[in-house]
């Protein structure tokens, strides 16, 4: 019996020892001369387990209902993975030649992975906290992980203060649930829920969604965004843009789903509220920007609004929109990144988008791949981009949102505006004091990699429509 | 060849892929094979499209030389061509090489200039081939990212405010049309265009937050697209756009504009407005006739004050648009004929017009009217030319310009005198400002001391307005070249959209007579 419930936690488990092992191993051998290789092998396992989760198959549960694989939470777990890896491997060079290449930092990002993936699969608010204070307290400490710089400290800090709350508003939503349903799983949340829910049940709602809102840093929850993201070291900041995002937003998913599917016009307003307020402030707040990271901390959550909004409409459809969306969003950033990781003045990272002025000229592939993905950011047809805005859309009208989705596409040409003045600096700028010229060729690859996906995919989305709708069918059952 | 369509409209986009991996360096050679590849491939494309006229059957006034293969979701990439469509084609395949030939002297850039027009054409021909619905819209949208940034890198001194505000105008007009897309998508389970033409989207009226909404789900429709298309037409009062955009594009990228961007609005008016929601056109129609009357009268006034070329000759360009708007809405026979006869005929002759005034600035480096005069002393053959597409824009009898206005005019006096009376004063109005421009630049003596050095046209420039000069005197005498081509396509038109709006009628007043008698 337990034999079985371990197997289909194979993957976590794995995750979850190799961190305990590399940790001990790199303590007691080279210390941060381990961290390089330890960079790879984490990616590699990462790679490996995305591999081993895309080949099962089916709906199994352990533990009674506290952990679910079921196609949606491999959809996630396998964006996850390879997100992650992705984001390490781009990672080491810019981390290396800063000094910043703990041997702590490869394992802290798998223990935050493992986290993720728990959160994902929880079937239990039980699982679902121990997921995500594993996911927290793995992001806090690497979002301060530069220790002499008191930027990077204080994003730590404020993530850390700032995230307790969350996580205390959403115990204090978990135990409103658990005093009504009388049950913690989500299996007998839904049929306490059924029908009419008493008040206390639906203010716990509230709260739980307040604290995962805080997580995918929807609007009113987001005030910490462009802070730390400001402040983390770039590789860090390109994490937390990428991972825990799918994660959050497949955690959202799976609440309001599993647990609060019975009483979906409750919880369909706040998250349409969410969604809108999200999208709005989101393409306003980044007009003003001049720091690139603070502007992407903006275009998250701007793009966590569109996300919302496939979630808001309630349907299959809008839960494989926002898989796709995700899916999508996640790449764009990776691609981004790489971008922001190989901006630098003598040898010194630059967050400056000025810094950009007539990059076209000097690095034109870099600044073409670039041009690419900020206009599938913005959501211009023909780049992918595109699709994912169009699948939310469609999901958002066809659920009877179509005020929503008018409020979007206004949104999203207001956010047009700031990715379009990135290519005004890269293209129609005046010559200043240039970047230095990009070293990395991994950093090359990625992005290039990432907007010949936004270009190619549009041909076939590489076959995640099907994948994603199946995803989704398993979770609305 | 079957699939003669997606070949004419990639192979722009295959050469633009060839400039991008294979050229590199910005030296000399390389510049100039950057422009040979590109007019090669232009030329080629024109060549292909001779091919789809050449298969084109007339007198059938369906879709024709359909392409059509599974994409995501259940959207399909499918094209076609038809009356309507057909010779906005070879609009587009013609100007180009006329309009890559015309900047052989941009030494800026030149590669990724080539790249731009290129994909440019690609997806301008898309736009007027697609036949699904985001397929359209794909093309439709994605052709704002070349003009951004023709405008914005090799534009004059505003060029950043007019990129600017050329692409989020035109966006914030599309993704309202995105939203009707998704809204017919859900309503007709496909996006076939011509599934949808076919389709009868509701047209009952219903009230939404308390105003009353005449033709209900059509009307909004229909507004949604007007939304998009009068923007990019574009329309009195939402027109503010294109002088900035004109003045402060590279003459090459104010062609492209003027003869074939001007042109999607109009067509799509055509390929959607009118045979989808005939109801909601219906209702509209007075609204849209008097505004393109106040189109035709306003921006030709305003023409008038101008003292920069091609911001009056970006507003004889509003005016001229009017005229279509007007023929298309009235919809019938010579109206929509005079809308696409003025849609071919000013994307020859505005065209040719931005043409010359290329020629000059390339030698002066200004626009301003007042820095020219008495050009035909030097300039007898450019004094020639511009005075012909002068008076073709006037409309001279025996040009393309006098046809269509015409033609739109005499459409829209069966349907709205008034709004005829209205718009033939645009005539007079036109030879006011066209002509004024024409004494104020080439006549007279020839005073001014930095012309007085002033050399004529090359033969590269003569080269450049032979093709425009025949098609606009051909077109002038011999109109049934284009009219033959359109004529079962729109007449098909018209008789879906009478049916359409008459059975809507006859509901409406079975309703209102049925509540009466209760």
């Amino acid at each position: 019996m337990i034999q079985a419930d371990l197997n289909i936690l194979l993957p976590e488990i794995v995750l979850a020892v190799y961190a305990m092992l590399g940790l001990l191993g790199a303590v007691y051998t080279g210390k941060d001369r381990m961290a390089g290789m330890l960079v790879w092998l984490t990616a590699g396992l990462f790679v490996a387990l995305a591999f081993y989760i895309a080949s099962a198959t089916g709906t199994r549960t352990a533990f009674g209902g506290m952990f679910i694989d079921d196609g949606f939470a491999r959809f996630a777990k396998v964006t996850i993975l390879l997100s992650a890896a992705a984001v390490l491997v781009m990672s080491q060079d810019y981390m290396a030649r800063r000094n910043l290449l703990k041997f702590e930092y490869p394992m802290l990002v798998t223990l935050a992975a493992v986290g993720m993936m728990v959160m994902v699969s929880a079937g239990d608010l039980m699982a679902l906290y121990m997921g995500l204070e594993l996911q927290s307290l793995a992001l806090y400490v690497i979002a301060a992980l530069r220790r002499d710089s008191v930027k990077s400290t204080e994003a730590g800090l404020k993530y850390f203060v700032l995230g307790a709350l969350s996580s205390g508003l959403l115990l204090y939503g978990a135990s409103l649930v658990y005093g009504f349903a009388g049950t913690t799983s989500f299996a007998g949340i839904i049929t306490a829920a059924e029908g009419h829910a008493p008040l206390g049940l639906l203010l716990g709602l509230v709260f739980v969604i307040s604290g995962m809102a805080f997580k995918i840093s929807a609007v009113p929850f987001h005030m910490w965004t462009p802070d730390v993201y400001e402040g983390a070291p770039t590789p860090v900041t390109a994490f937390f843009a990428t991972a825990p995002k799918m994660a959050a937003m497949g955690l959202f998913a799976r609440v309001v789903y599993d647990a609060f599917g019975g009483i979906m016009s409750d919880w369909q307003q706040i998250v349409a509220l969410l969604s809108v307020l999200s999208m709005f402030l989101g393409a306003v707040a980044a007009i003003g920007q001049r720091d690139i990271k603070r502007l992407m901390a903006y275009s998250s959550i701007a793009h966590m609004g569109y996300a919302l909004m496939g979630l808001a409409a309630g349907t299959e459809l809008g839960v494989q929109s926002m898989l796709i969306y995700m899916a999508i969003y996640v790449t764009m950033n990776v691609g981004t990144f790489a971008f922001i990781l190989s901006m630098s003045r003598d040898g010194q990272p630059v967050t400056d988008i000025q810094g950009l002025n007539m990059y076209a000229r000097a690095n034109p592939v870099r600044a073409l791949s670039m041009l690419v993905l900020l206009f599938s950011l913005a959501g211009v047809p023909p780049f992918l981009g595109f699709f994912g805005k169009f699948y939310v859309l469609r999901a958002a009208y066809e659920g009877g949102l179509a005020w929503l989705a008018i409020a979007g596409v206004v949104a999203s040409v207001i956010g047009a505006y700031y990715y379009l003045r990135i290519v005004f600096f890269m293209y129609f700028g005046e010559e200043r004091e240039p970047l230095d010229r990009p070293q990395s060729p991994v950093l090359w690859g990625f992005l290039v990699a990432s907007a010949g996906v936004m270009t190619v995919g549009i041909v076939f989305l590489f076959g995640i429509e099907n994948v994603a709708q199946a995803a989704a069918l398993s979770l609305i059952k | 060849m079957s699939n003669v369509l997606t070949m004419t409209t990639f192979i722009p986009l295959i050469a633009a892929a060839i400039l991008a991996i294979f050229l590199r360096g910005e030296d000399e050679f390389a510049q100039r094979a950057a422009k040979w590849v590109a007019l090669v491939a232009t030329v080629l494309t024109f060549l292909v499209s001779i091919a789809i006229l050449a298969q084109f059957d007339p007198a059938n006034p369906g879709m024709q030389m359909v392409e059509e293969a599974p994409w995501l979701m259940d959207i399909k990439y499918k094209m076609g061509v038809d009356g309507i469509s057909i010779l906005f084609v070879m609009l587009t395949t013609f100007m180009m090489p006329i309009t890559i030939a015309a900047s052989w002297n941009v030494t800026t850039r030149v590669k990724e200039y080539m790249i731009a027009f290129l994909v440019l054409e690609t997806l301008m021909l898309g736009v007027f081939m697609a036949l699904d619905l985001v397929l359209f819209y794909l093309f439709f949208e994605a052709g704002l990212i070349p003009m951004f940034l023709i405008i914005g890198i090799w534009g004059g001194k505003e060029r950043i405010y007019a990129s600017f505000k050329f692409f989020l105008y035109t966006f914030l007009g599309s993704v309202l049309m995105l939203v009707a897309m998704v809204a017919m998508f859900a309503d007709a389970g496909t996006t076939d265009i011509v599934a949808l033409m076919k389709h009868e989207f509701a047209s009952e009226s219903f009230s939404v937050l308390g105003i009353h909404v005449l033709g209900g789900m059509q009307t909004l429709l229909f507004l949604a697209f007007f939304a998009s298309f009068a923007v990019k037409m574009p329309m009195w009062p939402v027109h503010t756009w294109l002088p900035d955009a004109h003045v402060q594009a590279p003459t090459a990228g104010s062609v492209v504009l003027a003869a074939i961007l001007l042109k999607m609005g109009g067509y799509g008016f055509l390929r959607f407005s009118l045979p989808m929601f005939p109801v909601g056109a219906d209702v509209l129609t007075p609204l849209i006739l008097w505004m393109s009357a106040i189109a035709i009268v306003y921006t030709s006034l305003v023409a008038l004050a101008q003292q920069d070329m091609k911001k009056l000759i970006a507003y004889s360009s509003v005016a001229h648009m009017g005229y279509v708007t007007m023929g298309i809405f009235a919809a019938n026979q010579q109206g929509i004929d005079g809308a696409i006869f003025q849609m071919i005929s000013h994307g020859f002759i505005s065209g040719a017009l931005f043409l010359c005034v290329g020629v000059i600035y390339d030698r002066m480096h200004t626009r301003e009217i007042d820095a020219y005069g008495g050009l035909v002393n030097r300039m007898p053959a450019y004094a020639l030319i511009f005075l012909l597409f002068t008076m073709a824009n006037v409309g001279l009898p025996g040009t393309s310009g006098f046809i269509g206005e015409f033609l739109t005019i005499l459409g829209v006096f069966q349907v709205n005198t008034w709004v005829a009376l209205v718009a033939a004063t645009g005539v007079i109005l036109s030879a006011g400002y066209a002509l004024w421009l024409y004494r104020r630049v080439v006549m007279g003596e020839l005073i001014k001391e930095s012309l007085k050095s002033i050399s004529d046209m090359t033969t590269r420039e003569r080269a450049i307005f032979a093709p425009l000069v025949v098609m606009t005197l051909l077109l002038g005498v011999y109109p049934s070249l284009v009219t033959d081509i359109i004529g079962p396509s729109v007449e098909a038109l018209i008789t879906n959209y009478d049916t359409a709006v008459s059975e809507a009628q006859a509901v409406t007043q079975h309703a209102a007579t049925s509540a009466t008698s209760h």
